[in-house]
């Protein structure tokens, strides 16, 4: 039973765990069914989600092929 | 031929056996090399750092890659080495438990940002516009270990909470807390960029 007067205050609290995908199905259906109602929700939801694929990419750094060839020579010789 | 002459002594086909399965071992460790470096790299300061690190841990996990067990998650058995080294190389010591950091809400940064320019800033994808990939960058290192590690696992290197726990050694619900309050300090240092980049 949620406590909650302001639909938008559990929303908000529903956000993270929603865009972790880790909502009971119950759950999931009413902050939908929220988000379809209401703008401001929304949009909060959708720059929440384009910030964390944002942080992925940028923190993103590829491996320099010096360090992958320095790996595979760490590999144990057969005998 | 006798079949004396072509059956290999057990002893021998147990160690061909070995060598096959470590060679295995070996080749789907280094294909996960890519994702392990990703997250040694935001688990540490400097490149070189990382880099150190993942030898480290590839040294030793080619070493002992009796103790993992096929079929389970090599990629967090892994990471779990490399936790481990980072905790044994002392580069925990910037470790402030005793801060705590700021409690902001979860819609924290969208506020902020509609603040300087109306709700719409938020539509698209314009958090491009207000946030450089230097200032992600900048802001997650700033975020205490204990957060950014959790933070590091889930949202870049695509761990459940579960793998986390166990890579981090540390329950899940602790995993969960951490990340919580990793995501309002990184949201904080961003709203903090993205305002003194809005000149406001």
């Amino acid at each position: 039973m949620s406590s909650y007067t302001d639909p938008c205050a559990h929303c908000e609290e529903m956000m993270q765990p929603y865009l972790d995908h880790v909502l009971t199905e119950a759950e999931r259906v009413e902050a939908e069914s929220h988000l379809d109602e209401c703008e401001y929700c929304r949009r909060r939801y959708r720059f929440e989600e384009s910030l964390r694929v944002y942080v992925r990419k940028a923190t993103d750094e590829q491996m320099r092929p010096e360090l992958r060839q320095k790996l595979s020579a760490l590999r144990i010789p057969l005998d | 031929m006798g079949e004396a002459d072509t059956a290999e002594p057990d002893g021998a086909r147990r160690v061909a056996s070995e060598a096959r399965d470590r060679v295995r071992f070996e080749e789907e460790a280094l294909a996960l090399a890519d994702q392990v470096y990703r997250v040694a790299r935001r688990f540490v300061s400097t490149r070189e750092e990382a880099e150190d690190l993942v030898q480290d841990t590839y040294a030793r996990a080619f070493r002992s890659w009796q103790s993992y067990t096929p079929g389970t998650n090599l990629r967090a058995w892994l990471l779990r080495i490399l936790t481990n080294l980072n905790v044994d190389r002392g580069r925990r010591i910037q470790r402030r438990p005793d801060e705590t950091p700021l409690e902001e809400n979860d819609y924290y940064l969208a506020n902020k940002i509609v603040q300087s320019g109306g709700e719409q800033v938020l539509d698209q994808d314009r958090v491009v516009e207000r946030l450089s990939q230097d200032d992600i960058v900048s802001a997650l290192a700033e975020v205490p270990h204990d957060f950014r590690d959790a933070i590091v696992l889930v949202d870049i290197g695509d761990f459940s909470y579960a793998d986390a726990a166990q890579i981090l050694d540390i329950p899940v619900g602790t995993v969960m807390s951490r990340l919580h309050r990793g995501r309002r300090i990184l949201k904080g240092a961003l709203a903090e960029t993205a305002l003194e980049e809005a000149g406001t």
